[in-house]
């Protein structure tokens, strides 16, 4: 694993500081790796190469000149297609948004390039962030680079499949219900999902608002920890962020993360829907966690079966009220068809959503109906403080838990686009996580028949630090890292 | 709770037009989705606060002050038809 596209981000920023490589030499690199291989993976919808090597010939000359802006200043970052910034496409992988070019940046945006980072493509993803496969994408068609015949999960499926095809040095998605951790488990990468409120959201474009949060993708967990301390902190044009004291992650990164350590094993999370290789990976995972310091013990999440009922209830009620925006006045697709101002919206919906995205905004909208809102809604939102409270009863106990990311491997593509249902109980390890607010990521824990496998460590909320640490210590025991695969 | 979604109705709610093939797929396939959500109703919630946000904020102000805002031309660039600086629609009012 010599190939620069396969380097870490830490490894690339002393690479870049000692003149080694320039930041337009590392672009090129990364630019004719995504010409060899996304033919065949289709991680991206779009790269706009010669706005990127502007901004990597600019690194070069601060670097030139002693101004280097921060870690991340010259590497290639890859974006999710619902992420702003001023000048790009953002489409939401929808016809909808197709044409769209963002008129402002978002605020995570804004850091990462006060940090010197060079945006690398636009990556693809389930249309509005609404699927587990990246199938829903109107734009463009991922595969798994450890198997080109299945899908590389989603909604955040071109930020993992591009990271795990060394198609950019790491990426940034979002993730509402498993929509980073579930790609990174699928694709063999590390995925973060924040505690809502440390990331802002102001630039991504609004699926659930109550559960919506930016994240890191990367090969490793030290990566993920210099991307996540470039983009947490509060930010007034987010009024869910939080005024959290942000700490400097990566260099709290220990080896003996484990000692003292209690993990919790939920029995839940391995019942029957769990493939018995997967459970068998993530038990070893556990046990190695034990070996370096840790307790382990067997508790009880009792409400996790509710949390799919819950989650597609609140998703898509808050998803069909975020989406009315998108009604082919000012700034979308708008039906050439449409006779009058009423017209204009059934038309320009009809024409521009997908079927996922349409099923989900018709369901939402049922459930906040006159005389289903309180037998639907409300209600769900009640559940949703029973898992709460199971988590923070859990964590009174134990200082994280460990679960499967995803009950299987990448499945075939095509598998389950006919039947919604069993899409949305694919998301069923991840989605509780949402729902409580906390902290989670996932991280290769081993292969079954070649594919990848991701544990998934849950944390306290705004514990990112130990739970990184965490992920650290048990990356550097398994040696699962820097395992690629063979496009 | 009913399992049938009156799909003509919601679909209106939604501002979204459906073909005679996307309301019986949709019938059926939500029909479903929300026979599975009938385990929610089996849930004892009494006296359970609904939680809108899993760590909640109230009532997060700020300075009731002027600040530069995005320019007309940022904010119409997207827009599918627009002159002098307006977004164009439909005539929306009949003429008497």
């Amino acid at each position: 694993m010599s190939d620069i596209f396969y380097k870490s981000v830490a490894e690339l920023e002393k690479m870049l500081d000692a003149r080694e490589i320039s930041a337009v030499e590392l672009l090129k690199i990364f630019a004719k790796r995504k010409r060899d291989v996304d033919a065949k993976v289709g991680a991206f919808i779009s790269a706009d190469e010669v706005s990127a090597l502007e901004a990597a010939e600019k690194s070069d000359r601060r670097r030139a000149e002693g101004r280097k802006l921060g870690h991340l200043d010259g590497i290639p970052v890859g974006l999710k297609d619902n992420l702003a910034v001023k000048g790009q496409p953002l489409t939401c992988a929808s016809k909808m948004l197709e044409k769209f070019v963002s008129p402002y940046t978002g605020t995570v945006l804004s850091k990462l390039e006060g940090q010197g980072a060079v945006f690398w493509g636009r990556l693809n993803m389930d249309e509005f962030a609404m699927g587990s496969s990246c199938e829903t994408s109107a734009l463009a068609k991922t595969r798994n680079p450890w198997d080109l015949s299945r899908i590389p999960g989603g909604s955040s499926g071109g930020s993992a499949a591009s990271v795990a095809a060394g198609e950019c040095a790491c990426s940034l998605g979002s993730d509402t219900g498993g929509s980073i951790r579930q790609p990174a488990a699928l694709c063999g990468v590390v995925g973060l999902k924040p505690t809502y409120g440390l990331v802002s959201r102001y630039g991504l474009a609004a699926f659930a608002s109550s559960l919506d949060q930016i994240g890191p993708l990367a090969r490793s967990v030290e990566d993920a920890a210099l991307l996540l301390r470039a983009i947490a902190g509060y930010d007034r044009l987010d009024s869910t962020s939080f005024k959290a004291e942000i700490p400097d992650y990566p260099s709290l990164l220990s080896r003996e993360a484990f000692k003292g350590k209690k993990i919790g094993v939920p029995k839940e999370y391995f019942g029957a829907g769990v493939d018995p290789d997967v459970r068998r990976l993530v038990d070893e995972a556990i046990s190695k966690c034990v070996e370096l310091g840790a307790r382990a013990e067997e508790i009880s999440l009792p409400h996790t079966d509710l949390a799919i009922p819950v989650y597609y209830i609140i998703a898509t009620a808050e998803a069909s009220s975020n989406l009315a925006r998108y009604d082919g006045i000012r700034y979308t697709h708008r039906s050439p068809d449409a006779r009058d101002a009423t017209d204009i919206y059934y038309k320009s919906r009809a024409e521009g959503f997908g079927e996922e995205v349409k099923r989900r905004i018709i369901l939402g909208s049922y459930v906040l109906s006159s005389g289903y809102y309180d037998a639907y809604y409300l209600r769900a939102q009640k559940v949703r403080t029973l898992i709460r409270s199971d988590f923070e009863k859990a964590f009174g106990g134990v200082d994280v838990i460990m679960t499967p990311t995803s009950p299987t491997t990448a499945f075939k593509v095509g598998e389950k686009t006919s039947d919604p249902l069993s899409m949305y109980l694919s998301d069923i390890c991840t989605i509780n996580v949402n729902l409580a607010g906390l902290p989670a990521l996932s991280v290769p824990c081993g292969f079954s028949n070649g594919l990848p496998v991701g544990l998934q460590m849950i944390g306290r909320a705004f514990g990112e630090a130990d739970l990184l640490s965490c992920a650290y210590a048990y990356e550097k025991a398994a040696g699962f890292a820097g395992i690629t695969p063979n496009i | 709770m009913s399992s049938n979604i009156d799909i003509d109705y919601v679909a209106k709610l939604a501002r979204i037009e459906l073909g005679e093939e996307e309301k019986k797929k949709f019938s059926a396939q939500l029909g479903q989705v929300l026979e599975y959500f009938e385990k929610l109703s089996a849930v004892d919630v009494s006296g359970v606060e609904p939680s809108a946000h899993a760590h909640a904020l109230c009532n997060v102000w700020r300075e009731d002050e002027a600040e530069p805002a995005m320019g007309v031309e940022d904010a119409l660039m997207n827009a599918p038809k627009k002159r002098e600086n307006q977004i164009v629609v439909p005539k929306v009012v009949d003429e008497a």
